[in-house]
């Protein structure tokens, strides 16, 4: 069996940014396992531009974002295996993954770092009635399609959510050719980025229908058309407001769920609501070693995030495998999650262990306007940041510094909530 | 005076920015975070510009397609020009990030270059 | 115009075990499919029950069936490789007013022949299955009960029957059947075929085939079933196949763990007019979703995957008919064939070619091979004997599908072998790639890229589900 210190599940955004981290922390022994044929991940069809402004000053598109990683990858000649799929890990950090080449292979790891990334969502967790014609397609299947294949997946598109692939799709199937009728989206809300909606929807007159969803499909071999329906406050659709669009594609961008089966298979504990493990400021999730970072960990809308969260994760992976264990973990303050606040990461934090300044990530539950952000630290509010405008669909952060809870021995929760003006 | 609003759409962040002009001359601009959002504001309302990414054919390469990008911001009303101008574009393998497919899109004067490598078959 | 002893009408399950039985014999058959492949019917969107055989009345032609079907689904799975488990089923009463019930479903069961019937009592039942309602009363249990997977059972019949010289026709409808000075002509949409005998296994289309040379009219009405599937992390949610007493919804939802290890959630009933009417409607799936909690608590429900609908081919007797027509000899229906059809296949095919034997005097043939040899599933293997695999064959290393992890060795095996998958479907049936969580967004282009390889043709030209299913309509900016 081969040894490396630190085994990268995954060869996408976070992957890459993990290992340039851990091997300028000092790792030689690292080795990125990657199922496509190249790296760079979901980067490679995101062909669009956007990425990169906070991590490079500069706008890029997702293939030129992955490429500077890339490059440095090779450039510190970290190892990479591609075509690679990772079948099991084992609670003893034994990573069994097989390709072509090489066959089946098991790899002893010191430390791992999860770095899957996510799915998408199906039709079928929608519960969607209708027929099952061909023509439907999670966005990132038809993102795929056209801009790595060249090939277009319909003519007469309607989409349903108004998540960031669906809007950015929006606008990739209009600029090859194909006229899209409708963005449905069930929320009263958009899950997408306002740029989004602006420079991918409003530019090309597309309309966004809020609280709207699909309630039939017609067709039984191509999609012939959807209905539409208005939803009322629960989400149920209201009778009577049916619309009926004829259309050759039906694109869903309804959600993305965090792909982490081998860290389940493995014994690493996830958080029920957002699918990913649940992680202390290290990163490092229930089992020593293990560290997760990227859209595996929660659901990014950023890729700029995604890397600096797996430089962290990379970092102190690095620091698990030359200190041989985190070890002396006493102390440990949890963040609990108050109103309006749908979960944290991470979800706990030992300040003893922690950098100078730990970011804290978060989403809201609902859209928020001029709203306050606050943090407790038990009693006290210590954060009271104004918000004119919240929402789901954009992530939010706080930071911790270590200063901060220091002056607080014996500190044993910190509170992040959402407070109305 | 009259008073528009419009979404910064530079960054992620997304300001909220309300324009005040008087014709069409802008008097002031409020709601952004940085100073980009001022510029924005300007340039969306008298000359809006973007950027346009797409996709070309390679030939011989270990892709079908190389995805591509205007160089700099072209005038809107210039982007569907732009991507019907790249129909039957084929770039050859190898392509490399920042290779100009096209020299001058839709008479912009703007290059459309590759943003991905492609190897060789 | 092609001649053939026999054509079979319809390439699902009940047609494929005709087809194979025949097959032992000495005589040309062929079968003729609408579709682009086997199971694409009724066969395919059932529960994957087979049933211990209590349902249907006694001396009825269903419960003959049921019982010999049950009988012998141990050595037919056997010998054509193909997973079947006796995991049992439960009749849940939940409460003791309507314990009649449940024992006259336990007494029609033994007056049928099925074995190993027993009442268990609430505490037996929970100790049995643990999710049940804590409201259960008592159940029925009945141990032959099993799943089986519909897909690989017919498909399995289907190359089994090929492989000893069946001739299945596909995307062949047929149009008229005119009879003949001796026998009939069977008229199609890719041309005329003339059959000594013609077997009418066209499931919900048997009505059809059967009005058009009788004047003993039938009728069957599609009576549509929903279905909620739910991911394998949900499968053990269940052992055994949890249904409810049968009341005034007819059978009511079950749920039951599925050959693969997912867990099921329905049928409704509702019988429509449209014979290809396989949508599913809002009614339906919350009808499911909540009547699969009355039986079982704590469905998982989040954890659906899919939805689909099949439709039952219900004949206005509600019984099976499996008999040459009285004014149209050498006509056999096999018509009618709902729920228990799945169970019965064996049987049926048996009783079909047993009428053909005595009808035609058929031979037996010297070198019919009774076994099938399924695609070759690495998943079941050794890390070892997976590792000499992927030296022998390098595509058994490149996984297409990520949910269910099949390699691109499985889906080259199911478009290469005979009756081999030319669509997204036909290789999802055979080797479930895109039939887990992410239901193929993740595999469908690496699958399509495969099949237009494979089929030599260009990737616009692979279908869903043939015909007008094509998924890639056309390339970037030809519109422009």
């Amino acid at each position: 069996m081969e040894n490396y210190d630190i085994v990268i599940i995954g060869g996408g955004p976070a992957g890459l940014a993990a290992a340039v981290s851990a091997r300028e922390n000092g790792i030689s022994r690292i080795v990125i396992l990657e199922r496509d044929k190249e790296l760079g991940g979901i980067l490679n069809q995101c062909i669009h531009n956007g990425f990169g402004l906070h991590t490079f000053k500069e706008e890029l598109t997702g293939p030129e974002y992955a490429g500077r990683f890339i490059d440095q990858v090779k450039t510190l000649g970290i190892e990479y295996r591609l075509n690679t799929m990772v079948m099991e890990i084992s609670h003893e950090k034994v990573v069994t993954a097989m390709n072509r080449e090489d066959g089946l292979f098991k790899i002893q790891a010191e430390a791992v770092i999860l770095a899957m990334g996510c799915r998408e969502r199906p039709r079928g967790a929608l519960n969607i009635p209708g027929y099952r014609p061909a023509g439907i397609f999670s966005a990132g299947t038809a993102q795929r399609l056209v801009n790595m294949e060249g090939y277009l997946p319909g003519r007469e598109v309607v989409i349903l959510g108004s998540g960031d692939i669906g809007l950015i799709m929006a606008r990739r199937m209009t600029l090859e050719g194909a006229k899209v009728k409708v963005v449905a989206e069930l929320m009263p809300y958009s899950g997408g980025l306002k740029r989004n909606i602006v420079q991918c929807l409003d530019d090309y007159g597309i309309p966004l229908k809020l609280s709207h969803t699909v309630v039939d499909i017609k067709g039984k071999e191509r999609l012939e058309g959807v209905t539409l329906a208005e939803v009322d406050g629960r989400g149920k659709p209201i009778p009577g407001t049916e619309e009926f669009y004829s259309c050759d594609t039906l694109l869903l961008s309804v959600g993305l769920i965090p792909e982490n089966e081998l860290s389940s298979g493995m014994g690493v504990e996830l958080n029920p609501v957002t699918s990913g493990p649940r992680v202390n400021e290290s990163l490092e999730t229930n089992l020593e070693g293990v560290f997760a970072c990227g859209n595996v960990l929660h659901v990014h809308d950023l890729v700029d995030f995604v890397s600096e969260e797996a430089k962290a994760a990379g970092k102190n992976a690095a620091d698990y495998v030359q200190e041989s264990g985190t070890g002396g973990r006493d102390s440990v303050i949890r963040i609990t999650t108050g109103e309006g606040v749908r979960y944290t990461v991470p979800e706990t934090v030992c300040a003893a262990c922690m950098d100078d300044r730990l970011t804290v990530r978060f989403r809201v539950a609902d859209v928020y306007k001029n709203c306050y952000v606050s943090v407790y630290f038990d009693k006290d509010r210590m954060i009271h940041r104004k918000k004119a405008v919240a929402a789901p669909g954009e992530m939010e952060e706080i930071v911790l510094t270590k200063e901060q809870l220091l002056k607080y021995p014996g500190l044993e929760t910190i509170h992040v909530k959402i407070e109305e003006a | 005076m009259e008073e528009k609003n419009l979404i910064c759409i530079n960054c992620p962040l997304g300001c909220m920015l309300t324009v005040k002009m008087e014709k069409d001359r802008i008097l002031g601009v409020s709601g952004n975070t940085c100073k980009r959002g001022e510029a924005y504001a300007q340039k969306e309302l008298t000359n809006p510009t973007r950027i346009v990414t797409s996709t070309v054919k390679v030939s011989g390469g270990r892709d079908r397609m190389v995805s591509v990008k205007t160089k700099s911001d072209i005038p809107k009303g210039k982007v569907l020009e732009c991507v019907r101008a790249l129909k039957g574009i084929a770039a050859k393998a190898p392509v490399h990030i920042g290779d100009v497919i096209v020299c001058d899109v839709a008479g912009t004067g703007v290059e459309i270059v590759a943003t991905r490598d492609v190897e060789v078959l | 115009m092609s001649d053939y002893d026999v054509v079979i009408i319809g390439g699902g399950v009940s047609g494929c075990a005709a087809a194979r039985e025949l097959s032992r014999y000495k005589v040309k058959v062929c079968v003729l499919e609408k579709e682009e492949d086997v199971c694409c019917g009724t066969s395919k969107a059932n529960s994957g029950i087979v049933h211990a055989g209590y349902d249907a009345a006694e001396g009825s032609l269903k419960a003959e069936m049921n019982l010999r079907g049950n009988e012998l689904m141990d050595s037919l799975a056997k010998d054509l490789d193909i997973p079947f488990t006796r995991n049992g089923s439960l009749v849940i009463c939940l409460s003791r007013d309507d314990m009649p019930k449940l024992k006259e479903l336990y007494e029609r069961g033994v007056a049928n022949g099925v074995k190993g019937l027993k009442i268990l009592n609430r505490e037996e039942v929970l100790k049995k299955e643990p999710n049940i309602s804590e409201d259960v009363y008592a159940a029925l249990y009945a141990p032959t009960g099993g799943i089986i997977c519909p897909f690989e059972l017919n498909i399995a019949l289907a190359e089994n029957a090929s492989a000893n010289g069946v001739e299945f026709h596909f995307c062949t409808e047929v149009t008229d059947i005119k009879k003949q000075e001796k026998g009939y002509e069977v008229v199609t949409s890719q041309g005329v075929y003339s059959a000594k005998y013609v077997v009418n296994a066209a499931g919900v289309y048997a009505d059809r085939f059967h009005n058009m040379v009788s004047e003993k009219k039938i009728h069957i009405t599609p009576r549509r079933g929903e279905y909620c599937l739910l991911d394998q992390c949900a499968g053990a949610h269940v052992r055994s196949t949890i249904f409810a007493l049968p009341g005034k919804f007819g059978k009511g939802i079950l749920v039951a763990p599925t050959a693969h290890g997912n867990l099921l959630l329905g049928p409704t009933a509702i019988d429509i007019q449209d014979k290809e009417g396989t949508n599913t409607t809002r009614e339906g799936l919350d009808q499911v979703l909540g009547k699969a909690g009355l039986n079982v608590k704590n469905i998982p429900v989040r954890q659906v995957i899919t939805s689909f609908a099949g439709l039952r081919a219900h004949e206005d007797k509600g019984e099976f008919i499996i008999e040459e027509l009285a004014d149209a000899p050498g006509f056999i229906d096999c018509a009618g064939i709902e729920s228990p059809g799945l169970t019965s296949c064996p049987a049926v095919g048996e009783r079909i070619a047993g009428i053909l034997r005595e009808q035609m005097g058929l031979c037996e043939k010297e070198d019919f091979v009774s076994t099938r040899k399924g695609i070759l599933k690495p998943a079941t293997l050794s890390w070892e004997e997976r590792a000499a695999l992927i030296r022998e064959n390098p595509a058994y290393g490149n996984i297409i599908c990520r949910c269910e992890m099949i390699s691109e060795g499985e889906i080259l095996d199911a478009i290469r072998r005979p009756l081999g998958a030319r669509s997204l479907d036909g290789v999802k049936r055979r080797t479930r790639a895109g039939m887990g969580r992410c239901q193929a967004g993740f595999c469908s282009p690496r699958t399509m890229e495969i099949l237009a390889r494979e089929w030599k043709t260009d990737v616009r030209e692979v279908t869903k589900s043939g015909g007008n299913s094509c998924l890639a309509v056309g390339i970037n900016k030809d519109a422009f």
